[in-house]
């Protein structure tokens, strides 16, 4: 126990650990419960904790792992984003409207991690129903950033990253339907994966954009981000859209040099808008990755700025379905004494959910309105295959491409409130990634006024492994990742 | 001022598939409420359709029977209204492309004669829920049992003009689906839905009247009914000057007419747009010949076949294909005893009549193929009069046996030994000598109502079991001969 400091501990270290039988699941479980209740007060990042499932799993999985039928991740606590639906623990996506819902169901994400043997923790706050990037949507208040406690950690996987970055869990779960773990992942320093569309089941995850959602790992390295993908992956009978593609071994995926890889940096992506201290670090980080052979070159992707627009067009028009299903009538948060049916549904939705959840209902339901279908819906479903088409074309001249994952460094809890279109600005690198359904990492590139800031590479469809293994040789070469936040009381 | 009645029929049809379209939940009628809806059906948070292939199948053997042109490619989309029934706030239906597109349907009406009716198009949907209003007093239930039931609606042109046709257009279209057994086509039950959209126009005109809609009309009866209320109603306004609105109505078959439903019902923006959570159904030839090549023989091929194969006419072609079951058992009978006319006859007439009286299905008949065919069979060898050939099939309903057994027990074979039958003859005549003598002495045509009179007075002497050819013949000989 005393050589590992769960401030910073990998989920390889703890396995480690546990294979040489250093420390048991069991003592791992109690230390990060410990440090929850420690530093989540001060950091909420956490809203729902799950003490006596915790400490069940933690002891089946000494068990198992002493029987030696221990899985890849047997015995490795982890947090999820309250998104994914877990049998028997309160799955609220940080929303007044399912403040009290216990789905009788488990995400096959968190079937598939429970089966890889991991212990789950609790759940992590967001942005309500994944909308935002500061996590300042959520019913349960905001999440803070650990590096300073007065900024945001991003979002809308906020929770997630602030407890990975806060050595709350080693390992956490997000979604990412326009950068929702990449941009966290940026702001707090740590390491967050977006795979490709498909790749891992929407089956259990409460929907924002059906056609943008898409879970990753949220970790401190590459390594584990591999480690936690390869055992959330695969196609899945209860998802008609995830993918029936050959699951790789994402572990021996990192093996390897990237010597002629070629890297495109898109114009777009370093204009002015970028903030000029991100783009030295970023700069930086690919210096390295040239200093390991990889050749930079140039590429366009022209529709960047259109993709805002398409984005907010595209994802505001599935929510405003896919949250249709919160009417009060079997589940959820129900109003007071309706009057009648129409009383029932829009005060129970006006009551149950918050502004921005509303105000992209109503975009969306604006959007698919009769004599407004073509002008928006229409349309951006076009500039979406153009965009797609912007990223097959640059990948005719590279196999990654490189730049941001956020404009900015975090930024002060409350600045973008009142300028929802700012706030959109967080994404504006990430969310053409969802529209062409690319897998996207980011991975720590440094600190500017200790504040992290994050490189983004973004891969072809389906080549999870390329991503990866240039993130982890960035890792090999810098320690940007191993660098924690200094919480008040830490170093107990 | 004469006018013309136009319509259009839209019909929605649940598909007999053993689950449903977007879940596992089995798909049957009649469960107690509620039981038979999973996490899907009552679109529980991040619950996901998977789309059930059966009824891609059928939906596919639908329009491969009346000749439509397949959509290779038909995409989902999502419907967007609110109601307690309606789990997910959206139906999961096809509007932008659907899987069966253009076609024709060969409709026999009553006298035989083909009448052609245009499909538009038929696309897959899920059904609703249903909401209960009658059982909890100032409140609602909601039964999702029947939420996610596969639905095919079935949209045709604005090709009917009479009641009749529209009736005979849902007739043979249960015919279909039930030939195909993708769905029981039962009305009452609601697996088969009828919305009528209806019109009126001066005869002559070529272009169309507004139009009202008439939904969820659940019996061919009502069908017939709530046409002829509506152009009455329509009619009525039109000629007092006043225009038709466009609106949804409700026949009620209490007081026989239509009435509107609440506009604030029915002035939906319904928002489509294709639905993110599956992926096109894509067809290839392979699959729709597959699909082909397994079709059953449908109604109008087996009429066809009927009518050329067993000399039938078509009126009673066109009967006894109206139900797959019905031909199959005109079919077993005639291998049994090759007498197609005399079986269909007796199919149309006895034992309809007994299915009728009894309101059973010609599946459960307690008279069965073998039983009629041995009843004609007796008939046609002579062993059985005609005449009692009806007391032998009531004796088959009751389930006395088999014909043979029944003539056997109840003595009712036709006597056609002649010794015997002379003797009948002689008897008789020399009962009634002054007949004998009228007869004798009577021109040809005054002979053949005496005749008559002596059969008469044999037949009652044997108790109907004297075969009127041999009676007829030794008569006559016996008559003449003196």
């Amino acid at each position: 126990m005393n050589s590992l400091d769960l401030s910073s501990a990998t989920a390889a270290q703890l396995i480690s650990a546990l294979q040489a039988g250093t420390i048991s699941s069991l003592e791992l479980t109690q230390a990060y419960l410990q440090r929850i209740e420690k530093f989540n007060p001060a950091v909420n990042a956490v809203v729902t904790i799950d003490h006596e499932g915790a400490l069940a799993s933690a002891a089946a999985a000494d068990q198992a792992r002493a029987k030696g039928a221990e899985g890849p991740l047997t015995g490795v606590p982890l947090l999820h984003k309250d998104i994914f639906c877990t049998a028997g623990v309160r799955t609220t996506c940080a929303s007044k409207m399912l403040a009290n819902f216990e789905p009788p169901y488990n995400a096959t994400v968190v079937e598939k991690l429970n089966a890889a043997g991991v212990v789950t923790l609790g759940k992590t706050n967001m942005d309500e129903f994944a909308m935002g990037s500061s996590n300042e949507t959520s019913y349960f208040g905001p999440s803070f950033n650990p590096w300073d406690l007065k900024r945001v950690p991003g979002g809308s996987s906020g929770g997630s990253a602030a407890a990975v970055a806060a050595g709350l869990a080693p390992l956490s779960t997000g979604t990412d339907t326009g950068g929702s773990i990449r941009q966290p992942a940026s702001l707090c320093g740590i390491t967050g994966f977006k795979p490709t569309y498909g790749r891992i089941s929407r089956f259990g995850i409460i929907a924002f954009a059906s056609s943008l959602d898409q879970a990753g790992p949220m970790t401190r390295t590459v390594e584990d981000a591999a480690l936690m993908l390869s055992a959330m992956c695969g196609l899945d009978a209860n998802d008609s859209t995830s993918a029936d593609v050959p699951v790789p071994n994402f572990q021996t995926a990192l093996n390897g040099d990237i010597k002629g890889l070629r890297i495109g940096l898109p114009k777009e992506y370093f204009s002015d808008m970028l903030n000029a201290d991100v783009a030295t670090s970023i700069h930086a980080a690919l210096k390295e990755l040239e200093a390991e052979g990889a050749i930079l070159v140039d590429v366009d992707l022209p529709h960047t700025r259109q993709g805002i627009a398409t984005y907010y067009v595209i994802a505001p028009a599935e929510a405003s379905a896919n949250l249709a299903r919160y009417d009060g009538v079997r589940f959820g948060h129900r109003c007071d004494n309706p009057t009648d049916l129409m009383d029932l549904y829009a005060r129970s939705r006006s009551e149950g959910f918050g502004g921005e959840v509303q105000r992209r209902i109503l975009v969306g339901t604006y959007a698919l309105s009769a004599g407004f279908y073509d002008a928006y819906f229409k349309k951006a479903q076009q500039v979406r295959r153009i965009i797609s088409e912007d990223f097959k074309k640059a990948f005719e001249v590279c196999d990654l491409i490189a730049g941001p994952s956020a404009p900015n460094v975090a930024f002060p809890v409350g600045a973008k409130n009142d300028d929802p279109i700012a706030m959109y600005m967080e994404d504006v690198y990430t969310l053409s990634v969802n529209l062409a359904g690319l897998p996207g990492l980011s991975v720590p590139a440094g600190l500017i006024n200790d504040l992290p800031i994050g490189l983004q590479l973004i891969g072809r469809p389906f080549d999870e492994e390329t991503v990866l293994r240039a993130g982890h040789r960035l890792q090999l070469r810098t320690d940007h990742h191993l660098k924690t936040p200094q919480l008040g009381a830490d170093q107990s | 001022m004469s006018w013309e009645t136009v319509m259009g029929l839209e019909v929605h049809l649940q598909l007999a598939t053993a689950s449903k379209i977007f879940s596992g939940a089995a798909n049957k009628f009649g469960a107690d409420p509620n039981s038979q809806a999973c996490a899907v059906d009552l679109g529980m948070p991040g619950m996901l359709p998977v789309l059930n292939e059966q009824a891609v199948r059928y939906a596919v053997m639908f329009g491969l029977g009346i000749d439509a042109r397949i959509g290779k490619r038909s995409i989902f989309d999502r419907k967007n209204y609110f109601y307690p029934d309606l789990p997910k706030g959206y139906q999961v239906s096809q509007f932008f492309e659907p899987i069966v597109c253009e076609g024709v349907f060969q409709v026999p009406l009553s006298d035989g004669s083909l009448f052609s009716i245009r499909i538009t198009r038929a696309h897959l949907e899920e059904d609703a829920g249903k909401s209960v209003h009658d059982r909890f007093p100032g409140q609602t239930g909601v039964d999702l049992n029947r939420a996610g039931t596969p639905l095919l609606e079935i949209v045709t042109e604005p090709d009917f003009r009479t009641a009749e046709q529209a009736v005979a257009y849902l007739k043979a279209l249960h015919s279909l689906v039930t030939y195909l057994g993708i769905s029981d086509g039962n009305m009452a039950e609601g697996s088969m839905r009828c919305d009528i959209n209806l019109s009126l126009r001066p005869t002559g005109s070529d272009s169309y009247g507004t139009r009202t809609e008439i939904k969820n009309v659940n019996s061919f009866r009502f069908v017939e009914k709530a046409i002829a209320a509506e152009t009455a109603r329509q009619q009525e306004l039109l000629e007092d000057g006043v225009s038709i609105v466009q609106e949804t109505r409700l026949y009620d078959a209490d007081r026989d007419e239509t009435r509107s439903m609440r506009s604030k019902e029915v002035a939906n923006d319904y928002r489509y747009f294709p639905e993110p959570d599956l992926l096109p159904i894509v067809l290839t030839d392979d699959y729709i010949d597959s699909v082909r090549q397994a079709l059953p023989e449908l109604p109008a091929a087996k009429r066809e076949r009927f009518i050329a194969q067993y000399q039938l006419s078509d009126y009673d072609a066109a009967l006894l294909v109206s139900s797959p079951d019905m031909a199959a058992y005109f079919e077993k009978a005639v291998t049994l005893c090759d007498e197609p006319k005399a079986i269909a006859n007796w199919m149309l007439g006895d034992l309809s009549a007994a299915l009728n009286k009894e309101g059973i299905p010609v599946s459960q008949s307690p008279v069965e193929p073998q039983n009629l065919a041995g009843l004609v069979a007796r008939i046609t060898d002579g062993t059985l009069s005609s005449k009692l050939g009806k007391q032998v099939f009531e004796a088959l309903w009751q389930g006395e046996g088999s014909a043979d057994q029944i003539i056997e027990a109840r003595g009712l074979r036709q006597v056609s030994d002649t010794g015997a039958l002379e003797k009948l003859v002689a008897d008789v005549m020399s009962e009634n000598q002054d007949q004998v003598a009228q007869y004798r002495a009577a021109d040809s045509s005054k002979q053949k109502k005496l005749i008559g009179f002596f059969v008469g007075q044999i037949m009652k002497a044997s108790k109907g079991q004297a075969n009127p050819q041999l009676i007829n013949k030794i008569l006559t000989e016996a008559l003449d001969s003196d």
